[in-house]
């Protein structure tokens, strides 16, 4: 019982990061209806820089007293400020000026992804960093479960996030905005809504869940490179698409469908069959709803 | 005039082939180093070098090297293999049959150890490899030994190091399938640890890129292992040990690992997470004993540097090539029975002791030896040596 209970706790941080991954993903095809490849190197851009910034600031924290509380949120705030700018840059350089053509817009934004990684490259090197724990970790025992302070935190902080996303969707003007859009992109501009405003607003959610996610991910997994975002990037991406892409609450539960099915698999199967049984498993999901859990299938208009 | 000159040229030219010819220098023996020394890895070939003139200038201070009551100087000839396996080749194929090298020491990472190994192979060369550790570099060469352990032997002695150390028969391993040198280790390991009376009670495996290894960590700590073997690389294992201690694996679970594991790097990425955790490897500069103590000694106050495990390996195989030739009682001069005495010798060495320990060959020239496993004391920043495990066949 133990047992299974560790592994749920283990899957549930996992499945976190999937879905704060995942919600870009599907919210920038919801309200674009193209696949933006590049996301999972703007998670890894996040994660980088949320590795600069934690560094400022604990080394500011050192001369003057800073509650970790106040560095930890410094953190994710300027992570998610640098992420939005250069994700609303590629989105005007690269992405509106071919949003006509869908082809050559899915690759320039696998181009994007490649250059952001390259960059990186540049930037930092080939070197491995380790990511600084911005709070104390401390292990809790329960019988036989153990959980810790950070499993605890990147639950804790993903849950945050997704609700007040749920809220600025559901709830303001904006998010008004963004389900008409992906309901009908022709009519929205006859109702005086700027649909270049609506997307750069969806880039800016979306680059900063990735930030959060690069940010958690960095106190998961404490080692970070810049080509950190590819594995991430895809699995977030089959996340999305198996929870239904275009829908939010489906790329929550596709994040944690995919964390729950990585883990299970190991846990139940031989670890070597793993990622064997874990693909069949969504591949059969898919086989069943074509469209993902939550997705809808969409007429295409000739 | 023009005549003249051709004819004095060629007069020349003709005095300079019979002086080659007219019988060398009395009493010289010349070893070929083939080393890294430009390149990526310049750091492998200094140590390499250094170590062999080293040894040159010990055995010739003490007036030569004495094969059968014949005193003979040694002369090394050193080839420069830009850390590139073509250059390896070409610095092999000249070493042996430009310059006639008597024995052929090096290359040391094995990209460049692999071609030399095929050319002293070919043109029946002894060639002892320091520091490459893949099996490719002795398979099926008879005339190619090395140095240093190959990584299924690491594997074995980490197999009887957990039994003992710990005193426990059950044992997990953790392994990336995607990568061949892991996966052999890991079921090397296992083979011997069942070898020894012990139970596997966890296999378990993740695929080369994954950095969540919670499932199977929590699986390994659900099976009542009482040791971890890892084999993995030192860029993977503190996200797998950082992992275990959150999950509570540690509390009673003993990881070991690798020479996979040695870089200065580890500590920067594990911190003290990785604080006494063990991991088998060639070479450690606290090793105990006289003869190792006194060798990184006078190299320190030689070149200023700590001797790695490259310079340690160098100067056991340009020992081993000194008992070797002793072994063989006699050079005859004729340079094809020499090398192959020097082969044989090598090949019936036993218990050769060396500043890295004891060894003896097998029949496809890779050392039985010494293993040295150290502990990891990340807050001093070093890797503090343990003990030595003496050499055994698994």
């Amino acid at each position: 019982m133990a047992y299974f209970l560790q592994q749920f706790i283990n899957a549930v941080q996992l499945g976190s990061i999937y879905a704060l991954v995942a919600l870009g993903y599907s919210m920038v095809y919801g309200v674009l209806r193209f696949i933006n490849f590049a996301h999972g190197d703007i998670f890894m851009v996040g994660a980088l820089l949320a590795y600069v910034g934690a560094g400022f600031l604990l080394r500011l924290a050192n001369q003057i007293f800073l509650p970790g509380a106040v560095v930890f949120v410094g953190t994710m705030l300027f992570s998610m400020a640098g992420t939005t700018l250069i994700a609303l840059l590629i989105e005007k350089v690269a992405y509106r000026p071919l949003r006509q053509y869908r082809l050559s817009v899915v690759i320039t934004a696998l181009g994007m992804g490649v250059l952001l990684e390259h960059l990186a490259l540049v930037i930092v090197g080939p070197w491995r960093l380790s990511f600084p724990l911005l709070v104390a970790n401390h292990v809790y025992r329960f019988g036989g479960v153990s959980i810790s302070t950070i499993q605890l935190l990147i639950i804790f902080v993903s849950l945050a996030l997704m609700i007040l996303l749920e809220f600025l969707v559901q709830r303001t003007k904006q998010g008004m905005a963004m389900r008409a859009i992906s309901y009908d992109r022709e009519t929205l501009p006859l109702m005086g809504v700027s649909v270049n405003q609506i997307v750069s607003l969806t880039f800016a959610i979306s680059s900063c869940l990735a930030a959060a996610g690069g940010l958690l991910y960095g106190h998961a997994y404490p080692i970070v490179e810049p080509y950190m975002g590819i594995t991430v990037g895809w699995k977030s991406f089959i996340s999305a698409v198996v929870g239904g892409i275009g829908s939010i609450r489906g790329a929550v539960l596709g994040g944690f469908i995919l964390g729950f099915v990585e883990i299970g698999a190991g846990a139940v199967f031989p670890s070597r069959m793993r990622d064997l049984i874990s693909f069949v498993v969504l591949m059969t999901v898919l086989l069943i709803r074509p469209t993902g859990i939550y997705g809808v299938a969409r007429r295409q208009k000739v | 005039m023009l005549k003249k000159v051709y004819v004095l040229l060629l007069v020349l030219a003709l005095s300079g082939i019979l002086s080659s010819c007219a019988p060398a220098a009395p009493a010289e023996v010349l070893v070929g180093i083939n080393a890294e020394i430009t390149g990526a890895i310049p750091m492998v070939g200094a140590a390499c070098k250094n170590s062999a003139e080293m040894a040159t200038e010990e055995i010739n201070s003490a007036g030569g090297l004495d094969i059968g009551g014949k005193k003979y100087t040694v002369k090394l000839v050193i080839a420069d293999n830009e850390n590139k396996p073509e250059s390896a080749a070409a610095a092999a194929t000249k070493l042996v049959s430009q310059d006639k090298v008597l024995i052929h020491i090096g290359a040391n990472a094995s990209k460049n150890a692999i071609p030399a190994s095929s050319v002293c192979n070919e043109l029946q060369c002894p060639m002892i490899s320091p520091w490459s550790t893949n099996p490719n570099t002795t398979l099926y060469k008879p005339w190619v030994f090395r140095a240093c352990f190959i990584d299924s032997f690491q594997a074995g002695v980490n197999a009887q190091f957990g039994q003992e150390e710990f005193n426990t028969d059950k044992g997990a391993v953790l392994f990336d399938i995607g990568s061949d040198a892991c996966y052999y280790q890991g079921f090397f390991f296992k083979e011997t640890w069942e070898k020894l009376g012990g139970t596997i009670v966890a296999f378990e495996t993740f695929t080369t890129g994954d950095k969540d290894f919670t499932a199977q960590l929590t699986k390994i700590k659900e099976s009542g292992a009482k040791v971890l073997y890892v084999p993995q690389y030192y860029d993977e294992v503190p996200l797998i040990v950082q992992q275990a201690n959150r999950l509570g694996v540690t509390e009673d679970i003993h990881i070991i690992g690798h020479d996979g594991w040695e870089s200065p790097d580890l500590c920067k990425l594990c911190g003290s997470d990785c604080n006494g955790l063990f991991f088998t490897t060639h070479w450690a500069v606290d090793i105990a004993g006289a003869k190792t103590q006194a060798f990184i000694q006078k190299y320190k106050q030689q070149y200023g540097v700590d001797p790695d495990s490259v310079a340690g390996l160098t100067y056991d195989a340009m020992y081993l090539f000194f008992r070797a030739a002793q072994d063989c009682g006699k050079l005859t001069g004729n340079l094809q029975t020499d090398r192959a005495c020097i082969k044989d010798a090598l090949a019936n060495m036993k218990d050769f002791e060396g500043v890295t320990g004891t060894m003896t060959p097998t029949e496809q020239g890779d050392m039985i030896k010494s293993v040295h496993i150290v502990e990891i004391d990340c807050d001093a920043g070093v890797f503090k040596w343990y003990k030595t495990v003496e050499p055994k066949t698994f």
